[in-house]
């Protein structure tokens, strides 16, 4: 849920990465915050187990510049993506102004991906959104390994309104602030609508 | 339905920072700040200094979501008030509306007198709340409306 103050002229929106467990949503926070000036970003906390996955959330605020005056904040957030986090899941979608799909490219993790969007539509219909109707962007990551689905098969299989398709590789970068571009922009046309 | 974007005209954020003051001051607070139940950090006040209170907005939120899940699980709504006691330092929050009200304290208060103090603020914060929550705001431009694609794109440039 956007939250604008015309007092200290600023506009913070959230954004939530979702997908299948082990899909990279983690890691491309990690590497937002990697490549992201310090003074351009808060902390990336992230709520994991000891053995690095996560347990409720990762979640870090960005600040992408200033738009007619208006400082512009991004809180990106992760969700756990384990199926038995769906009560997690729900919780963090609360308020969302925008989601990444980060579907895992590996032939094996097709059915995962199947799942997790499956459970996406039906945890924002349970929040009150329409996954059709909210700024969505889908993400096929890890396309630099060997099994890989070829990105039209994926597409076909995962794409659900003509949402921007960004090919990527979380891990080394490649990809992941198109993904974020593309969800940011979405988010800043819908309130340009108002 | 989602709730609906929160517009806070300046003159609100000046009254709810007033508001703010009188609690940190009644309750001998180090900190006090207004958070959405997503996350979002309204207003704060006291000594911030190095306090990420934007992370600690967000995880205010998540632990009120995570026992407001819990409540629910076992029959109850909410529970409208949570406490973390440290050596030092203590939390306590309470659950106003669509609105959480923390504040941070150490050995110069007591976990009494925040709770009283937090208790006879809400009502105050709840009604400014309603009526931010229920005004007109066809006077204030938005900011975004007039952007371009071309603005958009700068952010990332």
């Amino acid at each position: 849920m956007t939250f604008i103050n015309y007092a200290s002229r600023e506009i913070n929106c959230k954004i939530v990465y979702y997908g299948p467990g082990l899909c990279g949503k983690t890691t491309n926070l990690q590497y937002i915050f990697d490549s992201t000036a310090p003074q351009a970003r808060g902390k990336l906390i992230s709520l994991a187990t000891e053995t690095d996955r996560t347990l409720f959330f990762d979640f870090m605020p960005l600040e992408l510049g200033t738009v007619r005056g208006f400082k512009t904040r991004f809180h990106l957030y992760t969700v756990p993506g384990q199926v038995f986090y769906d009560a997690s899941r729900k919780l963090i979608l609360k308020g969302v102004d925008g989601v990444v799909f980060v579907a895992d490219s590996q032939e094996e993790r097709m059915d995962a991906n199947i799942e997790s969007l499956y459970n996406l539509e039906e945890n924002l219909q349970s929040q009150g959104y329409d996954l059709l109707k909210i700024p969505y962007v889908l993400q096929l990551n890890k396309r630099d390994l060997g099994n890989i689905i070829p990105v039209e098969d994926l597409a076909a299989e995962l794409q659900r309104k003509g949402e921007p398709v960004v090919e990527a590789v979380a891990s080394s970068g490649q990809g992941v602030f198109d993904t974020l571009k593309a969800v940011a922009k979405q988010v800043l046309t819908e309130l340009r609508k108002g | 339905m989602p709730d609906q974007p929160i517009l806070l005209r300046e003159q609100q954020y000046h009254q709810i920072k007033a508001v703010l003051a009188r609690l940190r001051m009644d309750a001998q607070a180090k900190v006090v700040f207004l958070v959405d139940k997503d996350g979002q950090e309204i207003a704060s006040q006291g000594e911030v200094g190095n306090l990420d209170t934007t992370s600690l907005a967000s995880l205010a939120a998540g632990n009120v979501a995570a026992t407001g899940g819990m409540a629910e699980l076992i029959g109850e709504k909410e529970f409208p008030t949570l406490s973390h006691e440290g050596e030092k330092e203590s939390i306590h929050i309470s659950v106003v509306g669509r609105l959480l009200l923390v504040v941070v304290f150490d050995e110069r208060s007591s976990l009494g007198l925040v709770k009283l103090r937090s208790k006879q603020i809400s009502h105050q914060l709840a009604a400014m709340f309603e009526e931010i929550a229920a005004g007109d705001y066809d006077d204030l431009d938005s900011p975004f409306a007039g952007i371009t694609d071309e603005d958009i794109d700068s952010l990332f440039s």
